[in-house]
């Protein structure tokens, strides 16, 4: 450990101390504060509201009983979580034990990240469907704390009983449902596989048959997908474009009669509602209850924690039966110790023993690897059938055909050494060419002569050599492996292949390459010109000293760059939303019907685009408003003593004087958005079927939701580089001009 | 250049539809914040039916203001990065825009080059570096990575406003026997406050709104920027809106007012009268 640390210490000296001198004072304020007890169990979690709360009075208890060896809990961003165990992990800087959905436990323990808990945990403690979902070959590989799955929820002011056929809920729902008023029968996220799947299984369709082999492809559910579309688009007692946020809302003013959501619902709904919960009804034609996925929450003790005694024992710790018990109760949970519901406080809990009832009829949520597969092709299938854009036969069969190329096997592994032939080859003739040019045209000489130049660019040049380009050149590098559970094989060039020939889509299907880089060129170019010309329209308006109130317009329209575009690409998208959405809300002031904006390619790219400039447009006007003082007045106002328009004025003397400034912003602003990652990501998310979708885009998901490609995703990568690098070089922006040729 | 009544009008109708735009999506923010629950409204008029600042009270007071901890943080973060960023960037810039030495081409090159690496790959391999570097779990590591990615839009925004202001002064000022750093110090420096307000303001955005990274490399609540704690309430199934959202509003002001203090540098218009001078 201290050998370690003196390392990292040697290590951190290289770095440019003088660099270091600049902000250590401050930074050490923060850090000299925040020395942290080394020797705790640490555990991560990514639980918030009332179920952190309770994991922290868990905590501080197991702290009162053990102050020898104490906890010390880490709460990390959901959508951060499962990276950073898999960044961490391997280094050794992971947790001890860690908390999240069994769904990942066989990847996990692939890449070896997970101890095996038999000999530390009994399995008879627990429901045994929990117990299951967590034991992967026969070893049991977490202990299991909570399940979750969704139930029924009626207003009990509405309805008197809940529905117990899908022909009553039907009946119910019919009679509730009045869109004028904005009422609907039930309210669901439709639209998500997740809370499509009851219907899914209850109609009898599988996931995997009982080879193993991938079963979406089937007459059930077809009949399945063509019940949701009964539901939205026939009986239409379901609300279109259903996310969450609209069910909790529609649910809680009473909009709606009946919700399907899980426990996480009970936090978004308060106390007015007057609400009770039933399992999901029984499918009438099949007489098969509607079954839900079941997750199982669990605490897993790492393969590569050095104290694995005591994280096992704060683990089963969590799941002891009183423990169990509170957290149950103050957190919500559907816990899966058995002996913690035999008291009757829980046992008879009236929102609690709903969802251990409808435990009883789910399906645990299959730990096969290839199921982070399923989700975005079944997803495509189910909102193509609510589309009526194909019917569910052919959505189905489009899906497995999708799931098969992302579950495809790895190309063969090839040999590494023709590459390394190649770039010694390459090196060395660099080294010559070089060296030659050198000499040749004296270089020393002149570097030597121009020192002071190389003292004022060395910090930067440092830097982003060793925090930007290494990075990167590693990254890159990944591109001509394969990866499968966490073990990299060599593969030549064949992830560029495959994406450069197109191999598993035609050039035209909005998944292939080709497509996507049209996407996104044309989402480049017209966000470019968009922020350009609102920008500097905006500056050109508000540097007038007779406008009043600009220092107010100045800060006002600053706004939408002041925060963080994660929070405002949300608001746009509830904004796009086709029935509650304030853009349609407006546009039906002028007559025009309403628009569902994600449902087609054109607007669904217009959403994206509209966000995106909203977004980008300040930045361009604050470019140009610095601009602008640069350029002196007295031009102008010469040009207009000498009868130039207001026109000729901007075209001949304003913008010319204006573009050097400006270049960079519009070069750089180009490279960022064709990058933007995260509107398309929030806004459409790719929708219709993944045709909005940018290459960036479309690298993260075969990093992150198709089976972790990481080399496949590297290759877009690197293949984003060209494109850019292709771009600067044709644009002769990569080339630095001197200031006098600058301007035509 | 005077302008008639109408043209004036005309101004104030546009600047006023673009605010009104640019305004709606964030009095949504403000509802929210402001509204009692934790979801996200529905209604039309972006004004909350019923409001509390319990959201506000909750972020500020949980867990003994560590709140306030992880903000101070994140102002630790941004102006160290800020700081950084500016003052390497102004040194590059000034060497390209004022030298003509071998490799100069490809420096500038290479800036523009990092602006096109697809941060999608670069996560892990930054985290293994940081590793090696000891910088994993500290202020420190995320200040050299945010200033590094700042520093190329800086380079670049920088040189081109250097190109436009006239060698001549600085000529003079060699007759007078200035140094080459008193001269960029004394004279080209101010001179380029403008550009250097934006860089700067720039840079701290780029520190102040970044959470996948910061997630990523922090260890210690105690340690977290703003951003990730604001993540910290968007859930696998739900959202915490209304944390989400006051959360986001006590995110903005600094930026906000960064900017209303720099305001008067984006005005002030120097370089104008260095030129007519």
């Amino acid at each position: 450990m201290d050998v370690a640390q003196q390392q990292r210490r040697f290590a951190a000296g290289g770095v440019g101390r003088w660099i270091v001198a600049l902000w250590l004072a401050v930074a050490m304020i923060a850090m000299a504060s925040s020395a942290q007890a080394d020797e705790a169990i640490e555990v991560w979690h990514a639980y918030t509201g009332a179920e952190q709360t309770a994991l922290r009075a868990a905590a501080s208890q197991w702290n009162e009983l053990h102050p020898d060896r104490p906890v010390r809990l880490l709460g990390i961003p959901y959508e951060a979580f499962a990276n950073r165990l898999t960044s961490a992990i391997p280094r050794g800087h992971g947790p001890d034990v860690f908390i999240a959905a069994h769904e990942r436990a066989a990847d996990w323990d692939r890449s070896g990240f997970l101890a095996t808990l038999d000999e530390r945990v009994d399995r008879e403690e627990y429901f045994p469907t929990t117990v299951d979902a967590l034991t992967v070959n026969g070893r049991l590989l977490g202990v299991p704390l909570a399940f979750k799955s969704i139930v029924l929820f009626y207003n009990a002011d509405l309805l008197e009983r809940p529905p117990q056929t899908t022909q009553e809920l039907l009946e119910m729902a019919h009679s509730f449902t009045d869109r004028d008023q904005g009422r609907y029968g039930l309210a669901y996220q439709a639209t998500d596989f997740y809370f499509h799947a009851p219907w899914f299984f209850g109609y009898g369709a599988e996931i995997f048959d009982d080879d193993g082999e991938i079963a979406l492809d089937s007459e059930e559910g077809a009949r399945s997908l063509e019940f949701a579309h009964r539901l939205m688009n026939v009986e239409r007692v379901v609300p279109p474009e259903p996310t969450g946020a609209l069910v909790a809302e529609m649910f809680r003013n009473g909009e709606a009669a009946m919700a399907i959501s899980g426990s996480w619902f009970l936090g978004q709904i308060g106390d007015d509602v007057n609400f009770e919960m039933a399992p999901l009804p029984a499918v009438s034609e099949t007489g098969k209850a509607a079954t839900p996925f079941l997750t199982v929450e669990a605490a897993f003790v790492s393969a590569h924690s050095e104290r694995k005694d005591d994280a096992a024992a704060f683990a089963a710790f969590l799941a002891e039966e009183k423990v169990a018990r509170d957290r149950a109760l103050t957190g919500m949970q559907p816990v899966a110790t058995k002996a913690a519901w035999e008291h009757p406080e829980l046992g008879e809990h009236r929102v609690l023993s709903e969802f251990r009832a409808q435990k009883e009829s789910s399906i645990p949520m299959p730990v096969d690897p290839r199921m982070r597969s399923v989700w975005e092709p079944a997803q495509q299938a189910l909102g193509q059938v609510l589309r009526e854009v194909v019917t569910a036969e052919v959505a189905l069969a489009q899906a497995e055909n999708r799931f098969e190329i992302y579950t495809r096997p790895p190309p063969d592994p090839a040999d590494p050494k023709p590459l390394l032939v190649g770039l010694i080859l390459l090196v060395m003739a660099g080294l010559v060419w070089g060296g030659w040019r050198f000499r040749r045209d004296r270089i020393w000489a002149k570097m030597k002569a121009s020192k002071p130049a190389y003292v004022y660019m060395a910090p930067a040049i440092v830097g982003m050599l060793v925090l930007l380009v290494v990075p990167f050149v590693v990254g890159a590098a990944v591109s001509l492996f394969s990866h499968v559970d966490g073990e990299f094989t060599y593969v030549g060039l064949a992830n560029f292949l495959d994406i450069v020939l197109s191999r598993d889509y035609g050039i035209t299907d909005p998944h292939s390459f080709y497509f996507t880089l049209a996407v996104t060129v044309g989402w480049t170019v017209l966000n470019v010109t968009l922020h350009v010309s609102i920008g500097v329209a905006m500056a050109l308006l508000l540097r007038d000293p007779w406008m009043r109130l600009r220092g107010v317009y100045r800060v006002l329209l600053i706004i939408p760059w002041a925060i963080p575009n994660y929070i405002t690409a949300l608001i746009w998208r509830g904004m796009f939303h086709h029935q509650f959405g304030a853009v349609n809300r407006l546009l039906s002031f002028f007559g025009v019907d309403p628009i569902s904006w994600f449902s087609q390619f054109a607007t669904a790219f217009a959403a994206n685009l509209v966000t995106n400039t909203w977004l980008g447009f300040p930045f361009m006007m604050v470019v140009t408003l610095g601009a602008l003082q640069a350029i002196p007045r007295e031009l102008e106002e010469a040009a207009e003593v000498d009868g130039a328009g207001r026109w000729q004025r901007f075209r001949h003397v304003t913008w010319p004087l204006l573009k050097p400034a400006l270049i960079p912003a519009v070069v750089l602003g180009t490279v960022w958005t064709f990058n933007m990652f995260n509107i398309i990501y929030l806004v459409s998310e790719g929708a219709p079927d993944g045709g909005t979708e940018i290459l960036i885009s479309e690298a993260y998901k075969w990093a992150f939701t198709r089976q972790e490609q990481y080399g496949y995703a590297a290759a877009y990568a690197v293949l984003i580089f060209f494109v850019l690098l292709g771009y600067g070089l044709f644009s002769g922006q990569l080339k630095a001009k001197d200031p006098a040729g600058e301007e035509d | 250049m005077r302008r008639s009544k109408l043209e004036a009008a005309l101004a104030h109708g546009v600047l006023i539809l673009m605010v009104m735009i640019v305004l709606y999506p964030v009095l949504a923010v403000v509802q929210t914040a402001l509204t009692p629950s934790q979801t996200l409204s529905t209604s039309i008029t972006p004004v909350p039916g019923e409001w509390t600042l319990d959201n506000f009270r909750f972020l500020l007071t949980e867990e003994e203001g560590l709140f306030l901890r992880q903000m101070f943080n994140s102002l630790v973060v941004a102006g160290a990065t800020t700081l950084v960023g500016v003052i390497l960037s102004c040194t590059a810039a000034y060497a390209f825009s004022r030298f003509r030495f071998p490799g100069r081409d490809a420096g500038m090159a290479t800036f523009l080059i990092t602006q096109m690496f697809p941060g999608v790959v670069m996560a892990i391999p930054l985290y293994i570096l940081l590793d090696n570097l000891g910088l994993l779990n500290s202020l420190t590591g995320l200040v050299l990575v945010y200033s590094t990615t700042a520093v190329p839009f800086c380079v670049w925004m920088l040189k081109g406003y250097f190109d436009t202001i006239p060698v001549a002064i600085e000529e003079a000022a060699i007759m007078d026997g200035a140094s080459q750093w008193t001269i960029f110090t004394k004279i080209v420096l101010p001179l380029a406050k403008p550009a250097i307000a934006v860089t700067a303001l720039f840079s701290f955005m780029t520190a102040w709104n970044e959470f996948i990274l910061a997630a990523t490399f922090l260890s210690d609540e105690k340690m977290f920027t703003v951003p990730v704690v604001l993540q910290r309430f968007v859930g696998d199934h739900s959202t915490e809106w209304g944390y989400f959202a006051a959360g986001a509003i006590i995110v903005s002001i600094p930026v906000m007012l960064l900017f209303f203090k720099l305001q008067t540098y984006l005005v002030s218009g120097l370089t104008a009268g260095a030129v007519k001078g």
